[in-house]
C-alpha cells in the first residue's frame, strides 16, 4: 500500500461517520419529497433531545471503558418521580429531587464500578431493570398524564413544546448546553484528560496519581444527570410520564451513537463530535423511513447495519 | 552449515511519517544463531513483524527456504516455518503443559476424541529431547516465566519451525535460567533450526550467537561474523558512540551526614518482604541489588503506595506516615518508573504531551482548566531535554520506541521536582545509546539533590551509578556497599556468599 492511499485510508477512516451522515442527507434529498424544510429539522431536534444527552454522557462512560445501560430506565425514573412530585412542591423542586436521586445512583454506579471492581456492564444491566421497576412503582404502574395534573402539569407541557422566538423547539438549549459541557469537559480540563487516561490504561493512571474510583463516579454522576434531563425533557414533549415505556432502548441508541463516533470501547480517545454525527445518522435513517412511509421495523434494521459497518471502519484505527 | 535459509532482500516499510525500515537486507543461514542488532527504533521490531506478517511490506523480497514468500498473518508465516517468541508469552496460563504444546492441532484418538495420553507421552518427549523434564499434566502458569518460555519453544520445535524468532528472550530470566534457554537454544542448532535472536545483553550474544546483522535508524549497517567482533566495536557500530561514558562515576560515599529523606522500617509483605530496614538520603542514589523475585520490586511498590505493608512503619522526612496510594505518595514528591512500561507506566493512545503532563495536571490547572501554554512549555523543554525522538508532542506514545517511552516516563516525574525517584529496571529493553542517556539522567538528578531509588538486574548498571548498593535476598536486607566498595564483584560476591549462609542455615 503506497503512502498516499493509507493517508486516504486513514482520513476515510476519520471522517467515515460524517461522510455517511452526508450520504444519508444527500439520499434523502433525492429521494424524500419536502425533506428539506424548516419542519424537518425542528422534528430532528425534537426527537434527537434524549438521545443527544444520554449520548454524551455515554461518551465520557465509554471512553473510561465502560459502558452505562441504565440511562433508559434512569430517563424513567427521573420522569415519573418529576411527574409524581410536582403537584404537591412545583416544577422546580420536583426536577431538582428527580435530578439529585439519578445522580446519587449514578455515583453509586461509578464506586460499584470503580472500587468494588464490578463489571460496569452488570451493574448497570441491574440498574436497567431494577430502575425500571421503580419507575413503574413509583408512578404505581399507571402511565400518568400531565392533563390530569392541573396548572404544574400545563406548565410541564408547555416548557416541553415551547418554541424559541416561535419556531426553534426548546430542546436545542439541552442538547447544545450538554455538547458544549462535554466538548470543553474533554478537550479543556483536567477531568477530561484523566477520564481518558482512566479508560486507556487504569493500571498507569493510578500508578500517575489519578483517583480512577473518583472519576468513575463523577462520569457515572454525569451519566445519570444528562439521563434524568432526558427523562424529564421527553416526557415534557409527550406530555405524560409512563414508567413502563419512558426512555425505553434509550441506551442502546445512546451507545450506538458513541460507537459510530468512533470512541473505543475498550476505553480512550472520546470523540464528541463524532457522537453527534452518529446521533444524527440514526436519527436521519429513522425519519427517512417515517418521511417515506416504510415501516419503524426496517429502520431497525438499517441503524443495525449501520452500527456494524461503522464498528467494522474504526476497526482498522486501533491497529 | 552455509545453505541460506532465510534472505531478505530492499526490504522497505514505512508508516505514517516513519521510514522505518530502508532497503535492509538480512541472511541467516541454516542451523545458526544470529543475533539481530540495534538500537530501540533501529527497525528490529518493525523487520521481524514484517517477517511474520504481522505488518506487510512496502518493497523488497523475502526467500525463505528457496522460495519467496510474503506472509499476511502470523499464522500463515508459521506454516511456512517461522516461529517466534515474543516476550509476553501467548500461551494459556491455566491450562496443562501438554494442552498448551498441542493447542489448536490437538491430536484426535479413534473415536474422534482427544487423546490425552498421546499428548502426554508425545510432550515429555519434545521436552525431554531439550533437557526439561517437568511434570506435563500440571497448569503451565505453575512454572516459573523460564519454563513457560522453554515450552513456547517446545511448542514451535513440535510444529516443524524452521527458524525461531526470539525477541528479547532472557529479559525476564536470572542467570541460571538463561544457560538452559542457552542450552535449548544450541539443541536447537544441533537439530539444523536457525534461531534469529534479539538481545540488548551484549555478554549473551558473544556467547550463543554465531553472525550478527546490525541495523541503525532502519538501515542496513552489515552483518559480522562474531568471531571477528568485540563488544566495543560492536556497541560503536550501533550507535557510532564511546563505550568509555559508561563507566563508574562515583567514588567516596558523600552522604553519610546528609538527610534521610525516606526510611522503612521492619517492613513486612505477603509472602515477598520479611522485615525490611532501609534507608535513602538526600542526594544519594541508592541501587537494590538482588535475584529476581528477592522483593526488590514490591519494596518500591510499599513505598509509593500501590501496595500496603502488612507491618513495619514508613518515615518521610523523618515523620512517620501512612502512604495509602500513588496519589499520596505523589503528593509528598515520589515519582514511581515501573518495571513494566506498557502496562504500568505509559498510557498508550494519549499524545506525549498528554503522558508527559498527567501527574502534573493537577498542578497545570485554573479552575479545572488545563493552562494549555504553561503545558505546552514544559512538555517542549522536557522534548528538547531528554532529546526524546517524537514527530510531534501530538503523536500517540505507543507508537514511540521503547527508550523514548522510558523518557517520556522520566519527564512525566521530573517535572513534578520530585524528591525521591523509584527506577524500577529503568534501562531494561532500551539500547545503549539511549541507556547512556537515562544514566545520565540519573546522575543529574542526583547532583540537584533528588534521591534515587534504583533497582535492577543488570550490575554493571548498579555498578555504574550507585553511591550505596542494598542487597536484598528472599525479602531481607542482606548485606550493603558504599563509595569505594562498590564493584561488580563485591556486588556479586554479596549476592553469593548471602547464598551460601542460606544454604548452611538449613543444613
Amino acid at each position: 500500500m503506497t503512502e498516499s492511499n493509507k493517508n486516504l485510508l486513514l482520513s476515510l477512516q476519520k471522517y467515515s461517520a460524517s461522510a455517511m451522515l452526508l450520504f444519508f442527507i444527500l439520499i434523502n434529498a433525492l429521494l424524500t419529497p419536502n425533506f428539506f424544510r424548516a419542519g424537518t429539522l425542528n422534528n430532528v431536534i425534537t426527537q434527537i433531545c434524549p438521545t443527544i444527552l444520554c449520548s454524551m454522557g455515554m461518551t465520557l462512560v465509554i471512553s473510561t471503558g465502560g459502558i452505562d445501560i441504565s440511562v433508559g430506565s434512569v430517563m424513567a425514573m427521573a420522569g415519573v418521580i418529576t411527574a409524581r412530585l410536582m403537584t404537591g412542591s412545583g416544577l422546580i423542586p420536583a426536577v431538582a429531587a428527580a435530578v439529585a436521586v439519578s445522580v446519587l445512583i449514578g455515583c453509586i454506579t461509578g464506586f460499584m464500578v470503580g472500587k468494588l471492581r464490578l463489571q460496569a456492564m452488570v451493574v448497570t444491566l441491574g440498574l436497567m431493570l431494577g430502575l425500571r421497576g421503580v419507575a413503574q412503582v413509583v408512578c404505581s404502574g399507571r402511565d400518568i398524564y400531565f392533563n390530569k395534573l392541573g396548572d404544574v402539569g400545563a406548565q410541564l407541557s408547555q416548557w416541553g413544546s415551547f418554541k424559541i422566538a416561535g419556531c426553534i423547539p426548546v430542546q436545542i438549549i439541552p442538547i447544545f448546553l450538554s455538547v458544549l459541557f462535554v466538548w470543553i469537559m474533554i478537550e479543556k480540563t483536567i477531568l477530561g484528560r484523566q477520564i481518558q487516561a482512566v479508560g486507556d490504561s487504569p493500571k498507569s493512571s493510578t500508578l500517575a496519581g489519578i483517583h480512577s474510583v473518583r472519576i468513575l463516579m463523577i462520569v457515572y454522576g454525569i451519566s445519570a444527570f444528562f439521563a434524568a434531563f432526558a427523562g424529564i425533557f421527553q416526557a415534557a414533549k409527550v406530555s405524560v410520564a409512563a414508567g413502563s415505556s419512558l426512555g425505553q432502548l434509550a441506551e442502546l441508541d445512546a451507545i450506538a451513537a458513541v460507537v459510530i463516533g468512533g470512541t473505543p470501547m475498550s476505553g480512550g480517545k472520546a470523540h464528541v463530535a463524532g457522537t453527534i454525527v452518529g446521533a444524527l445518522i440514526m436519527q436521519v435513517i429513522t425519519l427517512t423511513c417515517v418521511m417515506n412511509n416504510i415501516p419503524d421495523q426496517y429502520a431497525q434494521v438499517f441503524k443495525a447495519a449501520i452500527i456494524v459497518i461503522a464498528v467494522f471502519i474504526q476497526r482498522e484505527k486501533t491497529k | 552449515m552455509s545453505e541460506i535459509l532465510l534472505e531478505i532482500e530492499g526490504l522497505e516499510k514505512s508508516f505514517p511519517g516513519v521510514h522505518a525500515l530502508k532497503r535492509v537486507r538480512l541472511q541467516v543461514r541454516k542451523g545458526e544463531v544470529h543475533a539481530l542488532m540495534g538500537e530501540n527504533g533501529a527497525g528490529k521490531s518493525t523487520l521481524i513483524k514484517v517477517l511474520t506478517g504481522i505488518y506487510q511490506k512496502n518493497s523488497g523480497t523475502i526467500r525463505f527456504d528457496g522460495e519467496e514468500i510474503n506472509a499476511r498473518t502470523p499464522i500463515e508465516a508459521n506454516e511456512k516455518g517461522i516461529s517466534t517468541i515474543y516476550q509476553e508469552l501467548n500461551l494459556i496460563p491455566f491450562q496443562t503443559v501438554y494442552e498448551n504444546l498441542f493447542l489448536g492441532r490437538e491430536p484426535l484418538s479413534r473415536c474422534r476424541r482427544i487423546d490425552r495420553q498421546k499428548m502426554i507421552s508425545e510432550t515429555q518427549r519434545i521436552l525431554n529431547d531439550l533437557g526439561v523434564s517437568i511434570d506435563v499434566t500440571r497448569p503451565l502458569g505453575h512454572y516459573s516465566t523460564a519454563i513457560q518460555q522453554m515450552v513456547a519453544i517446545a511448542r514451535t520445535v513440535s510444529i516443524n519451525a524452521k527458524l525461531v524468532i526470539m525477541d528479547e528472550p532472557t529479559s525476564s530470566l536470572d542467570a541460571k535460567e538463561v544457560q538452559i534457554l542457552f542450552r535449548i537454544i544450541r539443541q536447537l542448532k544441533k537439530q539444523g533450526i536457525s534461531v534469529i535472536f534479539i538481545s540488548h545483553k551484549l555478554d549473551e550474544i558473544f556467547e550463543i550467537c554465531d553472525r550478527l546483522t546490525i541495523l541503525k535508524d532502519g538501515e542496513y549497517v552489515g552483518d559480522y561474523d562474531i568471531r571477528e567482533m568485540n563488544q566495543l566495536r560492536l556497541v560503536s557500530l550501533m550507535v557510532g558512540r564511546d563505550m568509555a561514558k559508561l563507566e563508574r562515576s562515583k567514588q567516596e560515599y558523600r552522604f553519610s551526614n546528609a538527610k534521610p529523606i525516606a526510611e522503612l522500617k521492619n517492613i513486612h509483605q505477603g509472602m515477598r518482604l520479611h522485615g525490611i530496614d532501609l534507608e535513602i538520603r538526600q542526594g544519594e542514589v541508592v541501587g537494590l541489588a538482588g535475584l529476581l523475585g528477592s522483593g526488590r520490586t514490591e519494596i518500591a511498590q510499599i513505598l509509593f503506595g500501590s501496595t500496603m505493608p502488612d507491618d513495619g512503619e514508613i518515615f518521610w522526612w523523618g515523620e512517620k506516615v501512612h502512604i495509602h496510594s500513588p496519589s499520596d505518595a505523589i503528593r509528598k514528591g515520589m515519582g514511581f518508573c515501573t518495571e513494566d512500561r506498557k502496562t504500568e507506566g505509559i498510557i498508550p493512545h494519549l499524545s506525549v504531551r498528554e503522558n508527559i503532563t498527567i501527574a502534573l495536571l493537577p498542578k497545570l490547572q485554573s479552575f479545572g482548566f488545563i493552562k494549555t501554554k504553561e503545558q505546552n512549555d514544559i512538555v517542549q523543554s522536557y522534548i528538547k531535554r531528554l532529546k526524546i525522538k517524537t514527530p510531534s508532542p501530538e503523536q500517540a506514545i505507543c507508537n514511540l520506541s521503547g527508550g523514548n517511552q522510558q523518557k517520556v516516563l522520566l519527564a512525566r516525574w521530573m517535572c513534578m521536582n520530585p524528591k525521591l525517584m523509584i527506577l524500577d529496571e529503568p534501562t531494561r529493553g532500551i539500547d545503549v545509546g539511549a541507556k547512556a542517556e537515562i544514566e545520565n539522567l540519573i546522575r543529574e538528578l542526583s547532583k540537584s539533590g533528588i534521591s534515587v531509588l534504583m533497582i535492577s538486574s543488570e550490575i554493571a548498571e548498579l555498578e555504574r551509578n550507585c553511591d550505596r548498593i542494598i542487597v536484598i535476598r528472599d525479602g531481607k536486607v542482606t548485606g550493603e556497599l558504599t563509595g569505594v566498595e562498590i564493584s561488580q564483584d563485591t556486588i556479586m560476591e554479596t549476592i553469593a556468599k548471602n547464598g551460601r549462609e542460606e544454604v548452611t542455615e538449613h543444613d
